[in-house]
This record gives C-alpha cells, structure tokens and sequence, in this order.
C-alpha cells in the first residue's frame, strides 16, 4: 500500500478518535525516539550517557504533553523534571565518579533470561490489554477553557489539602535529605594549628603557597608568579596545570626591563643609570619604574605618588603592597 | 415372700421387730471401719491393733450367728428379707438400690465367713507375733472379711460386683503381703490379674443382663429370666461361669492359686481354702434361675468342675510343698463344688453343704500346715519332715480329723457331702445317661485320688523317719495357734453328721431348688460302697509307697506324668504362649505403630515443612535484582489472571 | 487515544527491565523514574480522553512526590556510597541466607 494511503487511514482513524494528523504524526515522531532513547537508558554503558537518554524521553514526553491539551504539565516536565530531577541525577554520579560503567557480564544466574521475560511479558500484558480495550470517543478540552485556570481552580478548589500535603512532603523530604548525608565527625576537626604543626613535622614548605601572578593583562590561575630575582616560581601555579603542561610562559608577555640589584654594573657597562626600584617590589611590565632611592629620591617621590595614583596601593606603601600581594597569592 | 425392712434410720434408733436380720448391715460395716482404723492410725495402733483386729470380725460373727438362729426360728416360707440401705443408681432408664438379700444361702455363707474368719483372726494373733507389721495384716484381714461379706449378702449383682472386686484387692494386698520378696509381689499380681480377667466375664454379664432384663437386682433378674431367650441366659451362664472360675481357680483359670501360697498361711487358710475361692460356687448357686434356663451353660459348668477336679488331684499328687499340695487339693474340691452346681437342682444344695464341711477341714488342714512350717523354720518341704507326730501331737491330730474328713471317711463331715456329690453325679438328667456315667465316673476316681495324695501328704509329713535338718527343734505351737485348730477339728468331724441331721439340704430348698427324686444309674449304697473302696486303695498305695518304704530326702525323677505334675501340667508354659507372648507382642505393635505411624506422621510433616523451607531459602540471595524480577514476575501472572478472567 | 496508552505501556516495561538489568543503583533510579513517567503520560492521556482535569492533577501530584522521592533516594545512595564505596546494588547483599 502506498505511503499516502497509510495517512489517509491514520487520518481518519485519528479523526474519528478527536484526534488530529497533526497530533499522530508528531506523536509517531516523538514516541518512537522515546522509545529509542529508553532502549538507550538500558543499554548504555555508562551512567552518564543513560541520563542524557533520559532527559531526551522526557523532553519527548513533555512535547507530548504539550499536544495533548497540557501545557502547563508539558513545562512543568521540562522544568522540573528535566530541570531539577535530572540535574540531581548527574550531581550524584558527578559526586559517585562519571566514568564508572558496568561491566556486561551478569552475576545472578538466569536474572537476564528472567529480566527479558517480565519485560516482554509486561509489555504483552499492558500493552495488549490497552490495544484490545474499546475506548469511547475522546472528549478533549475545549479551546477556549484556559488549562492554567482549569488546573488551578481543581488546585485549590477540590484538593487544597493533597497541595498541603505535598509541601509537608517535600519539606519533609528536603530534612530528611540532609538528615541522611550528614556525617558526624569521627575524629577532631584539624584546623590551622594542627595544620601548621604538621606541616612543620614533616618538613615540608610551611608557609603557604605562593599565589600565581596576577598581571594587567592577565588574571589566569595558569600564569606564573616571578620572585624578586625575577625568577618564574613554579609553585604559584596549580599543579593540575603544571602537570598538564599548560603553565604560561613569562617570555609570552611583554618583556619588562628586569633592573639588575648591583650597585656598580650600571657605570661599568656605561649604561643610562637605571632607576633602581624599592626593594622588595616586583617590576610591573609597562609602567614606569619608580626612582631609586638615594638618587632620584626626589625624582621619585612626585613620580611615586604620581605614578602610585592609578595603582595607590602598590607605591605608597610597598611593603604593604608586598604583603598584599603575597597575601592575594594565598 | 418378702418382707421391706424399715429404712435406714428407724434401723439406728432402735431394734425393730425383726431384730437381728436388720443389724446385717453392721457386720459389714463394723470389719470396714475396723480396717480404716488400722490403716489410718498406722505406728501407734501396733500394740493393741490386733485386739481390735479380732474383736472386729467377732462381733460380725455374732450379729452374723443372731441372725441365722432368729430365721431359723422363723416358720417355712418367711426366710427372706430384703433390706434396702440406701438409693444407689438413680437414673431414668436404670435405677438401683444398694441392699441386703438375707436368705438361707446368704445366711450360711455369712455364718461360715464370721465363724472360721474369727478363729483364722485367733490364730494370726499367735502366727503373726514376730511379724513387725502384724496391725497391717489384720487391717487387710477385716478388709477381706468385709468385703466377703458384702459379696454374699448383696441383693444385685452390682453391689455383688463391689464385694467381688474387694475380695480380689484384699486377696492381692494379702499375697503380696511381704512385699519385699519379689516373688511375693510377682504371686500376687498374678492372682490380681487373673482374677482380672474373670472379672472381664462378670461385666459382660451385667452388661447381657441390663440390655436383656433392662435391672441387675436379683429379683428382678430372677423374675425375668423365667421368659427370657435360653440363647441370653446361656450367654449370661457362660460369662457367670467364666467369672466363677477366675475367682475360685477353676479351669482355665487355675494358674494363680498354686502361687498364691506366697502369702502368710492364715491367708491361705481364709481366703484361698475356705472362703474367696467359695465365691464363684456362691455365684453360680445364686443364680441357679438362670442356669436352670440354659441346660447348656449347666453342662459347660459340670465339664469345667469336672476337670478341675482331676486337674487339682494330679497336680496334688506330685507337689513335695506342702501348701501347693494343699492348694491343688482345694482346686480339686472346689472343682466338685462346681460339678454339683452345674447339675441343677439336684446338686446344688450338697455343693453349698460341701462347701460349709470343707470350709472347716481344709482351713484346719492349712492352720495345722503353719504350725507345722512355724516349728520348721518356715520349710515347706515335705522331704524334710517325718515322724512329726511325736512332738505335735495337737497338731498331729487336728491334721489327722482333717485327713480323714477330706478323703469322705464315714462319719467324718466330709462322708456326708462328698458322697452325695458323687451321688448326685449317676443321677441321669435329661435323659442323657452317658453324661451320669462320665461324671459319675470322673467324680469316684476323683475321690480315689483325693485319698492317694492327702494320705501321702499326711504320711510325709507326720510318720515315717525323721528327716529333718540338723538344727530343727519342732514342738506344738502356742494356744493362739492350737486353740482355732482344736474348734475346726471338731467342726471336721461333727458338723457334716449335724447338718445331714437338721435336714441342711432341704432348708436351703427354697433358694437352691428343691431335691427330687431323681434316681443315679446305680443304687445309692452302691455307689457309697464303691466310693469307700476306692478311697482305701488310694491309702493303701499311699501307705505302701511314704508309710512303708523309707521318702528319699531328694525327690526322684518320676515318671513323664510326675514330672509333669510338678510342672502343674505345664500349665505356666500354656499360659505364657497362648496369652501372655501374643499380648506382649500386640503392646509392641501397638507401641510401633504409635511411635512410627502416629508420631511418623507428625514427624513426617515437620520433615516435609523443613525441606520445603530449606528450598526456599535459596531464593533468599540478597540480591535485590533478583527479588524484583520475582515481584514483576508476579505481578505479570496476577495480571494476567485478573484479565484472562475478565477479557 | 490508544496509542498513547501503549506508549505508555511500552515505556513502563522498559523502565521495569533497567530496575532488573542494570546494576548500578543511580541507572536503576532512573528506570524507576521512567516508570513513573510512562504512568503520567497514561494519566494526562486518559484526562484528554475523558476531558477531566483530574487525570493532569494526578500528573502534577505524582511529579511532585517524584521529586521528593528522588531528593530522598539520592541521599540514601550517596549516605551508602560514602561508607561503601560502591554504588552496584549487587554489593548491598548481606540479607541473604
């Protein structure tokens, strides 16, 4: 028979039951990439992908919800099912591990042969009775009856005590949530001092680490610290990033005239004096040095405040801003 | 003609006009509380228990002796009264009264009981001296005398039956009287059982005569069974008969009598010679109406004592005891006893006439056996007599008139009653001479070998050499002991010429029947002469073989018939196949099949409901994939169900 | 409207063999949630059908208790995670005989 014979059937037969084509075509679209992606909810390996075959049946179900005269269920699917339910699903496998998967062999004997069997037969059973049974003709909603209003006087007009009710249970429900997870501390809780003097017994760094670079132009957790000399401080940069090999290179930036601390290699390489910068501040590629002191003391004074203006807190009080700026590092 | 007595509390006030008849009741009653006493007050009665043990069945015996010389001087036809003592049974379909029947019979029996019991009690006083429990045996000798008492003067069969069942538990009580012999209790148990077994046919016959006559109470069981089926009557005959002879140790019932001879002489004396063994003789009298309905029940009872009889006399003639010896010879006796009583009319008055004489020669013969057994260290083997007449002689006379009375001497008592016994045997009744010539017969030969084995007995024990043991020191016993056996001698050889003169036979008629005038098939003197000859070849070979020749101390092998007397006929053998090995063997069935079926079963269903939960366990692994494949599981099937019945 | 009822159908079976199928506890969650999906659409489906406003009420009703009850699940499977170590429901066995 030909295709558009097959329509011409669907459409009257869709038409005598108060449904339209339009509705079964969506319908055979959307219920058979449902079914599709509950076949996945079963087969996929890993968790994660059976979520995402889950979230895809249930937009489908929402969308035939939205044909089926229910709009307000259809979003309230997608809102909180999809939205909320199924986002709670993947925190836990994020929290559980997202690449654990099953392994395909099956331990209980005969539960396979078992599974197919009530699967096949519970489809036979329900499906068969719900294809024998003789509906009678769909009444449907009427076009103007507004479904948000329909739902909202049978709401809180007939069962204001089953909404009570509800909220008592999800309030229940969240107390009883955090009830279950809470974990009671077996031990004493170590805090700073104890950290401390462990780390002090063992010999490690006990100073905290220091914080990677924070430079104008960039902010990156990637980019290294320099120490006074100059030097990159690997230990700035998280290790996750360091072990990747994806730690910035200071030599990328704009190279910054790097002064040099020995007082007499200026007259030796007969070089323009530099300014030499206060000790303990870093140089800050692309602005001015500030003065050295002694020297240009009085060059430096009106350019430290002048040259401090936009950035006030490094200049005015470098060792505050050093202090500052190891503790950002923190 | 009967005559009510007034009840039982115009009774207490005061002697009424009928005077010592009324009192009856008292002679059973007096031994009762007596025995009570003695048994309740323990320890403390040891002293003067005996006193009271004596004086008890004395005063029966005197209310016992007022009342048979007050009907005696009644007229003819005003020798029965019945005495109702209290409503027993009240029911809507059977009603009983507890009472007295006092007539001849009852009367007799009541005389003989009170008379010899006291003279027995007289004697326990001497025997029992040395015997710390002595108050015990007088309690359970008036328990005897009490209810041997009840049992003659019942007027129902029922009441009957309560003293029937008292004289088998005192009879049990008294055999096993030193208890901590086994062999004793062993004796005693089988008597008890025994006795059991008898009293299996008594109940049955209550039972016949309730369903047939609808009452137990002699008169009303005598009036009906005038119109009664013979087919019920012989019934009641045989199960009577089978009654009679677990009591009075009748065929096939005579194993226990020989053992009872484990208790203490006097009770051998009492109980197993003179009175309890009487009581089936008494029975089958008493319900003479009944017999006289059922010729074949009479014949059954006459085969039965006639076998006895030489039963007793075979088994007699071989004992070297001498109280199984004396035992086997009151079997035989008694065996005569029922002979008479089943030929009807014309014996039953001379079975009760043998029954008064030997009560009084075979008690003497038994006290003269303890005294005997007191002054031989307890011995009763006869072996280890001899030539005792020299240094007992009281006892060697009281014995001798005993011996002479036993064997129907003229004019010893026993002369008089035996001889009409054998008499009445030739008497050809219903037409059927070969029967008077058979039991004839068997009853002269009886006779002889009577004589054989008491002659034997007597010359063992009193003549011939001296046997004894080194350390015996025999002299005549004390006068608690001889004085008893000096008042029986005498009622041995007087009182069976007495009662002969006063006509006994024909006062007992009118319950008895009355003796007519049938003829035996031989002249009487005939058959006197016969009996005479027979009875002095019997102690002619008695003296031959124990007076003549010297009695080894050793007994001798014997003849295939000796050997078997000693066995008393294999009858322990007999009863040990046939009865007691079936029995054992269905207890044990029964117990298998309690054990393997019964308590199989329930274990069965324990096992069944164990392995049934053992298989279930399995499906019990833990594993919740598994448990919810079983829920859909079900839930397909009942929805399947639901729909397959509704679509 | 039958169609519907089968999808229904259909999706609740599928649901019901992942609980029997899969082993990790969080996927057996989601098949739950499924079932209890498929019974919505029977529910908004039968509404249409008899235009009763009921039918979407008990949709309503039952995505709410779902809520809670996945709230209250995962709670429980993180609570046996974090002393087990394990989310297979195959480990959860020590009710067997």
């Amino acid at each position: 028979m030909s295709h558009l014979a097959v329509l011409k059937a669907a459409a009257a037969a869709a038409s005598s039951t108060g449904v339209s084509t339009a509705q079964m075509v969506l319908f055979w679209i959307v219920g058979i990439i449902a079914v599709l992606a509950a076949l996945g909810l079963i087969f996929a390996r890993r968790a994660v992908y059976a979520a995402g075959c889950l979230i895809v049946t249930m937009v489908c179900l929402a969308v035939l919800y939205v044909s089926m005269d229910a709009p307000f269920l259809g979003i309230a699917q997608v809102v909180v099912y999809t939205g909320a339910i199924m986002m709670l699903f993947v925190f836990v496998l994020m929290l559980v591990g997202v690449d654990v998967s099953d392994s395909f062999t099956e331990l209980i004997r005969g539960q396979r042969a078992w599974s197919i069997i009530c699967g096949l037969g519970l489809v036979l059973v329900l499906g068969g009775v719900a294809w024998r049974a003789t509906l009678p003709a769909t009444i449907g909603f009427q076009k103007d009856q507004d479904n948000i209003t329909t739902i909202t006087n049978a709401l809180f007009g007939d069962f204001p005590f089953t909404l009570e009710v509800t909220g008592t249970l999800l309030i229940v429900a969240a107390l009883g949530a955090v009830t279950i997870t809470h974990r009671q501390r077996l031990t004493a809780r170590r805090g700073q001092a104890e950290l401390a003097v462990s780390r002090v017994a063992a010999g490690t760094q006990v100073s905290p680490l220091p914080a990677p670079g924070v430079y104008a132009g960039y902010n990156a957790s990637d980019v290294p610290a320099l120490d006074p000399s100059g030097n990159v401080i690997e230990q700035s940069v998280p290790e996750v990033i360091r072990l990747r090999g994806q730690v910035r290179r200071i030599e990328q930036f704009e190279q910054a005239q790097l002064p040099s601390v020995r007082p007499g290699e200026a007259a030796l390489a007969g070089a323009p004096a530099r300014p030499k910068p206060p000790s303990g501040t870093p140089p800050v590629p692309g602005t001015r040095q500030p003065a050295p002191l002694g020297d240009g003391a009085a060059a430096a004074e009106p350019a430290g405040p002048a040259a401090a203006v936009p950035d006030s807190t490094t200049d005015s009080d470098p060792a505050k801003g050093a202090k500052e700026q190891g503790g950002e590092a923190k | 003609m009967t005559q009510t007595a007034s009840a039982l509390a115009a009774a207490q006030v005061a002697t009424t006009a009928t005077g010592a008849t009324n009192l009856l009741w008292l002679t059973i009653l007096i031994p009762l509380v007596s025995a009570g006493l003695l048994l309740i007050l323990g320890r403390c009665a040891d002293k003067w228990g005996h006193a009271l043990g004596v004086l008890a069945p004395l005063a029966s015996c005197v209310i016992g002796l007022a009342a048979l010389f007050q009907v005696l001087g009644q007229p003819q036809g005003q020798r029965t009264y019945d005495l109702k003592l209290f409503g027993w049974i009240t029911g809507s379909d059977f009603a009983l009264n507890a009472g007295l029947r006092v007539d001849q019979l009852s009367l007799t029996f009541v005389a003989l009981v009170t008379f010899v019991g006291t003279l027995i009690h007289i004697y326990s006083v001497g025997y029992m001296k040395h015997d710390p429990d002595r108050r015990r045996f007088f309690a359970y000798l008036n328990l005897f005398v009490a209810a041997m008492l009840l049992l003659v003067l019942a007027d129902s069969y029922l009441l009957m039956f309560v003293g029937w069942e008292g004289v088998g538990l005192a009879s049990y009580l008294l055999i096993g009287f030193w208890n901590d012999k086994t062999p004793n209790a062993v004796a005693a148990k089988k008597a008890f059982i025994s006795n059991r077994i008898g009293d299996v046919g008594m109940l049955v016959a209550l039972m016949l005569m309730f369903w047939g006559f609808g009452t137990v109470s002699f008169s009303g069981v005598f009036k009906a069974a005038g119109t009664a089926s013979t087919g019920l009557l012989t019934g009641i005959g045989i199960m009577l008969l089978l009654a009679a002879c677990g009591k009075s140790a009748q065929f096939p019932l005579q194993s226990w009598l020989g053992d009872a001879m484990a208790g203490p002489t006097p009770v051998s004396a009492l109980i197993h010679a003179a009175t309890m063994v009487t009581a089936g003789v008494y029975l089958v009298v008493r319900s003479g109406p009944i017999y006289s309905g059922a010729p074949n029940a009479r014949l059954i009872v006459v085969i039965v004592g006639a076998i006895t009889l030489l039963y007793g006399a075979i088994v007699g003639s071989a004992k070297d005891d001498m109280k199984k010896a004396l035992a086997a010879s009151t079997m035989s006796q008694i065996g005569y006893m029922m002979l008479a009583a089943g030929l009807g009319t014309v014996g039953a008055a001379f079975a009760i006439m043998h029954l008064v004489t030997h009560g009084f020669f075979k008690a003497g013969l038994f006290l003269g056996a303890g005294s005997v057994m007191h002054q031989m260290k307890e011995q009763t083997d006869m072996r280890r007599f001899g030539a005792l007449w020299k240094v007992m002689a009281i006892t060697w006379v009281t014995m001798g008139m005993g011996w002479l009375a036993i064997m129907g001497i003229p004019p010893f008592s026993g002369f008089w009653s035996k001889d009409k016994i054998i008499d009445a045997a030739f008497i050809v009744q219903d037409g059927q001479t070969w029967r008077a010539w058979l039991f004839g017969l068997v009853a002269l030969i009886g006779a002889g070998i009577t004589a054989f084995y008491m002659s034997r007995l007597f010359f063992m024990m009193f003549h011939g050499s001296n046997r004894w043991d080194d350390d015996m020191d025999p002299h005549e016993s004390s006068p608690w002991m001889t004085f008893p056996m000096i008042v029986l001698a005498l009622g041995s050889v007087a009182l069976g010429w007495v009662l002969s003169w006063t006509h006994f036979p024909e006062w007992l008629a009118p319950v008895t029947g009355s003796v007519s005038d049938h003829e035996p098939v031989m002249p009487s003197w005939a058959i006197t002469v016969l009996t005479l000859v027979v009875v002095l070849i019997g102690i002619a070979i008695a003296a031959l073989k124990y007076l003549k020749q010297k009695v080894p101390r050793l007994a001798p092998p014997g003849n295939w018939l000796t050997r078997a007397a000693r066995q008393d006929l294999y009858q322990d053998s007999f009863n040990d196949t046939v009865l007691v090995r079936p029995g054992q063997a269905l207890v044990t069935a029964t117990r298998v099949v309690d054990t393997d079926v019964v308590d199989g079963a329930v274990r069965g269903v324990a096992w069944l409901s164990v392995g049934a939960g053992r298989a279930l366990r399995l499906l019990q692994n833990g594993f919740v994939r598994s448990y919810a494949a079983l829920m859909a599981a079900g839930v397909i099937i009942l929805l399947a169900i639901v729909l397959a019945t509704r679509v | 409207m039958t169609p519907y009822i089968v999808l229904s159908a259909i999706l609740f079976a599928i649901g019901a063999t992942t609980v029997l199928v899969r082993r990790n506890s969080i996927v057996v969650f989601m098949g739950i949630e499924l079932m209890l999906n498929a019974a919505n659409l029977s529910f908004v489906a039968f509404a249409k059908l008899n235009a009763a406003i009921e039918g979407q009420l008990a949709a309503f009703f039952v995505m709410v208790v779902a809520a809670a009850e996945v709230v209250v699940g995962l709670a429980i499977i993180v609570s046996v995670f974090r002393s087990r170590r394990s989310v297979s429901v195959d480990d959860e066995n020590l009710m067997r005989h």
